[in-house]
């Protein structure tokens, strides 16, 4: 049995342990009088590996990011846990938001810190960690990503794209959160460093009982790691009444979605959105 | 302000934008161009001020319930006073010298060159000492500090930091306020001593005033409450620089760009509010003055 199979053999039991984790219900997010997210539910399981994939604009980072309540919406709520984040004091979002963890899209790594200091971060402000624990669980994280101990002292500058992302992935990982968000965890990476990358969030599921929502617009990234795919479609070209949501199945039937936009998308063909494209340019 | 209350902000103002745009389309005049550009520009500066004050209540409350650690804190008490201080006591140096250059053809004219010493010491130490102090800070530390913030916000490290629990002004904001209104006291003190030395130096040895009469005058044109009001003037500087910079970086926009713009506009509008604050606070410490001492003289 191959790694992505085990991997998704442990999700089915974990899932079989619990009801959902999150659910978004009718999410609606406008900024600049632009309408990123209208009406949006989505119900993700304990243990489930989701990938939300989509076009640039789509809304789909919008969506994660008010997952952890860093966007507020407009209307409907975000329920984890059974508790909605808008019911949320300061101090219970913070704890809830320790029971993520989130890797950014360029790393987000602290400029100012070491490599070391970054991964410590969370441990540090959890406050519940002896300086010699930080340091055991800082090493075996970095460690679990693949990055030797010389890296701790570097400087986020001194490190390749790969090597951030990794960093970015160990930070999220130290407090053993209950979700792992990744934002675009392959993009702007070679071919081989984004299968570590997808080999490192298997492997994240193998090790911990995770549930996991992946962005990404790479293909490759939502068939290899995911059990169930979300395709978002940006708003403004639906009509009023259609969902924003295009496709929500398994990986392996998005070759087969009824809907034409979807088999474009999966397929990477520009279709009539070029000439779309040159229309509104020339107008 | 977090980006979301600027996005929350940005859509009340289309929502109201487009209740308006549904009443029946009248023709623009330049009048009514004019009053849109002005309502918009009105509107925009009202909630700027609504969003610093937001932020500066909420770095407020932080500082009186919990303080960042000291690691943090000392890092910025080292950036905001020990790095500032050679170029505040090499400015001060150089001040005092020209006050003492460009005061002494009146003075020499009207032949009370001793007096030069009590014009150029009250002039450094209730205005020039205080806010040439705070204008080295705005531009060496408050552009750097918008520039910081700015690029951290950018690059989603603010996010970052809520991501993990941690609260941005807590954690970033508020060592950098308290390393600001704390230091900005001994960078007046030494803007004040050196340009007290650089007169001296100038009006002394170069343009050979009586030594003696040189320090009298200067004893007896500065009061002990001189010296403390233009302290006391620097710890409100010392507030809207670290509030001003703090806020311009965490609302930067995206970009190279964005980042550049945060810093010129951290140190553009600290000095303007430096300013007023200064002429608001020299009015009333000056009312202070004559009321405790009725027969004290003042400069103002």
């Amino acid at each position: 049995m191959n790694a992505a199979a085990e991997a998704k053999d442990k999700v089915t039991e974990a899932h079989d342990a619990g009801g959902p984790l999150i659910e978004v219900r009718r999410l609606s997010v406008t900024f600049d009088n632009n309408e990123v997210l209208k009406d949006v539910s989505v119900s993700i399981d304990r243990g489930q590996t989701v990938a939300i994939i989509g076009e640039s604009g789509c809304g789909k980072t919008v969506f994660m990011k008010t997952l952890v309540g860093l966007v507020k919406p407009d209307k409907g709520s975000v329920v984890f846990d059974g508790r909605p984040l808008n019911e949320m004091g300061l101090k219970e979002l913070t704890q809830t938001r320790r029971r993520f963890g989130f890797v950014f899209q360029n790393a987000a790594l602290f400029d100012s810190m070491s490599v070391f200091d970054n991964v410590a971060f969370p441990l540090r402000q959890s406050e519940v960690v002896s300086e010699t624990d930080v340091r055991d669980r800082v090493l075996r994280h970095l460690a679990e990503v693949g990055l030797p101990r010389d890296v701790t002292r570097k400087r986020p500058a001194e490190l390749s794209g790969g090597m951030r992302k990794r960093v970015g992935l160990a930070r999220a990982l130290v407090l053993r959160p209950e979700v792992v968000v990744y934002d675009e965890p392959t993009t702007g990476l070679d071919p081989i460093m984004s299968d570590v990358i997808n080999e490192l969030i298997l492997d994240t599921r193998r090790r911990y009982p995770v549930t996991s929502v992946v962005v990404t617009h790479d293909m490759h990234t939502a068939r290899k790691v995911a059990d169930r795919v979300l395709m978002f479609y940006p708003r403004s070209r639906l009509e009023a009444n259609e969902s924003q949501i295009l496709y929500d199945g398994p990986p392996s039937e998005l070759e087969h979605a009824e809907d034409r936009r979807v088999r474009q998308f999966v397929h990477g063909e520009a279709g009539e959105r070029i000439n779309e494209m040159i229309e509104g340019f020339g107008s | 302000m977090s980006p979301c209350a600027r996005w929350k902000r940005s859509r009340k103002l289309s929502e109201s934008a487009a209740s308006i745009s549904s009443l029946p389309p009248a023709p623009e005049s330049g009048l009514v161009r004019w009053i849109n550009q002005w309502g918009s520009a009105v509107i925009d500066g009202i909630t700027t001020v609504g969003d610093m004050a937001i932020f500066t209540w909420q770095m407020l409350r932080w500082l009186f319930t919990r303080l960042p650690c000291r690691g943090t804190v000392l890092i910025n008490f080292y950036q905001v006073g020990a790095l500032s201080l050679p170029v505040v006591a090499l400015t001060g140096t150089f001040i005092g010298m020209v006050l003492a250059v460009q005061s002494y053809a009146q003075f020499h004219a009207i032949g009370l060159d001793s007096r030069l010493g009590a014009v150029i010491n009250s002039t450094l130490v209730k205005e020039l000492g205080p806010v040439l102090a705070a204008t080295m800070l705005a531009g060496r530390v408050g552009s750097a500090m918008a520039a910081v913030l700015g690029t951290m916000r950018v690059t989603e490290q603010i996010d970052a930091l809520t991501a993990m629990g941690a609260d941005p002004i807590h954690y970033l904001v508020v060592p950098r306020f308290l390393a600001c209104i704390l230091l900005i006291p001994s960078l007046t003190i030494m803007a004040d001593f050196m340009g007290i030395v650089g007169g001296y130096f100038y009006s002394v040895i170069i343009l050979g005033i009586d030594h003696a009469a040189y320090l009298n005058h200067s004893r007896e044109g500065v009061t002990g409450f001189d010296l403390f009001s233009g302290i006391f003037k620097s710890i409100f500087f010392g507030a809207i620089i670290a509030v001003m910079s703090c806020y311009r970086g965490f609302n930067c926009e995206a970009g190279a760009e964005g980042v550049g713009k945060a810093a010129t506009t951290a140190f553009v509008y600290s000095f303007v509010l430096i300013l007023a604050i200064d002429l608001f606070l020299t009015i009333v410490l000056n009312s202070i003055y004559y009321t405790l001492y009725p027969n004290g003289t003042s400069f103002l």
